[in-house]
């Protein structure tokens, strides 16, 4: 039976701390400049610009926003429950950071693993953590105390069960050919082809699976500006609803990140070993690229869109990819 | 003339054109439907990412206005001899439907003539926030004294300050509107 991930490997305190700092540098580094780049590229999907009056091509203009949010009051409505309702936005972000962890930058190089932690359960994890993320939305949204975040929070609950199973099953089977768990021992499993070739199909519906878990268009009833001004946020005001935005990002990069590692092999790409965590960061900034282009074309689905999706064509379609990955698994 | 829906000869006269539906929603054919629409949108839309951006970026870039175009108007003088070609007629503001011409009209002394004629306008006032543009006063005066100019960034904070005297009016305009060159 194959180890499931490498357990006798340690690393000094010391090397897992600036790890950590250089992780959320990049991450932190990367998360505004992709709100702008969102932004833009939104416009020019429309023949608009987007922000381009803030420092050179626009590129300031986080900044503005954090600081217009930062300034602006932590309003709080008099029927909200303030423990949950404070609470709400923090655990959302406690969850995307907790999952930035077990994206692999790189292999193990001079005695350093290039990723947070290799977990030998990486993608239960993932899922684990993923989950943390919606209990934020559902408490904010339930606590607010106003109508469209009770709704917002209701249909985030129902779009949750309708994607988690057909995600799962999208991952298990490149995970059977790999035979593992662990991200960093399925990229090394991708050496002779990237699962997104025999794996097309689980790719694909992790990808939609991902669009709903990022409350992307054209899954985004949750927040649906459109009908119900914002869902679950309508009460936020200030950070609090900054954090909510600062999270979508963050989780689209959590979901690109595993969906580079698990289907574009990850750190692998021509060139010497050091630019391995270039080549991730490349093919995730790709993925992102694609939400967004997404999210310019599509129109937001109807609630029961989702639902019929979810379980009628994704599931079964996942099953299958299973079975049939299973199958060949084994025959060969 | 009315017609039978059902008739035979209705459905097959040329002017009934057959609407083409794709494979109706559900099973294989929706879901190839639903895919292709797809792949076709997000075609669409990153053409419109090489296209470029259409706007006009307006403080720094202007859309051309037409030669024609009634913007601010423009006292005028005689080119050779200097004299305002304006006579105080007041025939500008009889014509105007806003009311927003004043004038005062002075005889010309003859050792210091201000215009070519016997008269000439000594208040000549434009109040701007109630004009209409509609280019009448253009019309109605019989020595093209006034003309109707192209500048149309004319904002300002104090109502007092729309009111144009004939100094401001006859001043050369700044020339802050491009002009659409023949072939546009």
């Amino acid at each position: 039976m194959l180890p499931f991930a490498e357990t006798g490997f340690a690393e000094a305190t010391w090397i897992m701390i600036v790890k950590s700092i250089v992780i959320f540098a990049v991450i932190f580094g990367v998360l505004p400049i992709l709100t702008v780049v969102e932004r833009k590229l939104i416009g020019r999907f429309q023949h608009r610009y987007g922000p381009n009056r803030v420092g050179p091509f626009g590129l300031l203009q986080p900044l503005a926003d954090v600081g217009k949010l930062i300034s602006k009051e932590s309003f709080r409505p008099a029927n909200a429950i303030s423990t949950l309702f404070i609470l709400g936005p923090l655990l959302p972000v406690i969850s995307g950071v907790l999952a930035l962890a077990i994206i692999p930058w790189g292999d193990v190089q001079d005695g350093v693993g290039l990723y947070g932690i290799d977990v030998p359960i990486g993608i239960l994890y993932f899922f684990a953590v993923g989950s943390i993320a919606f209990y934020g939305l559902l408490l904010g949204g339930w606590s607010s105390g106003s109508k469209y975040s009770l709704l917002g929070a209701m249909r985030s609950a129902a779009q949750l069960i309708s994607y988690e199973v057909s995600m799962g099953l999208a991952l298990l089977g490149a995970i059977m050919m790999a035979g593992s768990l662990s991200l960093v021992d399925i990229v090394h499993a991708q050496g002779e082809v990237w699962y997104i070739v025999p794996q097309i199909v689980g790719f694909g519906i992790f990808m939609l699976a991902g669009f709903a878990e990022t409350n992307r268009t054209p899954f985004d009833m949750p927040e649906a500006d459109a009908e119900l001004v914002q869902g679950f946020m309508t009460e936020y005001g200030g950070m609090r609803f900054g954090s909510f935005l600062l999270v979508e990002y963050m989780e689209i990069l959590v979901v690109s990140g595993i969906a580079a590692a698990i289907f574009l092999g990850g750190w692998m790409g021509p060139g010497p070993s050091f630019l391995d965590p270039i080549w991730m960061l490349t093919k995730m900034i790709g993925l992102v690229l694609v939400f967004i282009w997404v999210r310019a074309t599509l129109p937001r689905l109807r609630y029961d869109q989702l639902m019929s999706l979810g379980w009628k064509v994704l599931l079964p379609l996942a099953t299958l990819n299973v079975l049939v990955t299973a199958v060949l698994v084994v025959v060969t | 003339m009315s017609f039978d829906p059902k008739s035979a000869s209705y459905l097959d006269s040329i002017e009934v054109v057959e609407v083409q539906r794709g494979p109706e929603p559900g099973g294989v054919g929706g879901a190839y439907r639903a895919f292709g629409e797809t792949l076709r949108g997000l075609k669409t839309t990153m053409a419109r990412l090489i296209e470029g951006p259409l706007t006009i970026q307006y403080p720094e870039e202007k859309t051309p206005v037409y030669p024609r175009f009634r913007g601010r108007h423009k006292l005028h003088k005689f080119e050779d001899t200097g004299l305002e070609k304006c006579v105080g007629c007041s025939l500008c503001a009889a014509a105007c439907p806003a009311d927003c011409i004043r004038v005062v009209a002075a005889e010309n002394i003859p050792g210091d003539r201000v215009s070519a004629g016997e008269r000439y306008a000594a208040v000549y006032e434009i109040n701007l926030s109630r004009c209409i543009f509609c280019g009448y006063c253009e019309i109605a005066c019989p020595f093209d004294a006034i003309t109707m100019g192209h500048d149309y960034e004319m904002a300002d904070y104090d109502r007092a300050d729309l009111i144009f005297t004939k100094e401001m009016l006859l001043a050369e305009a700044i020339e802050r509107t491009p002009l659409k060159s023949e072939e546009e």
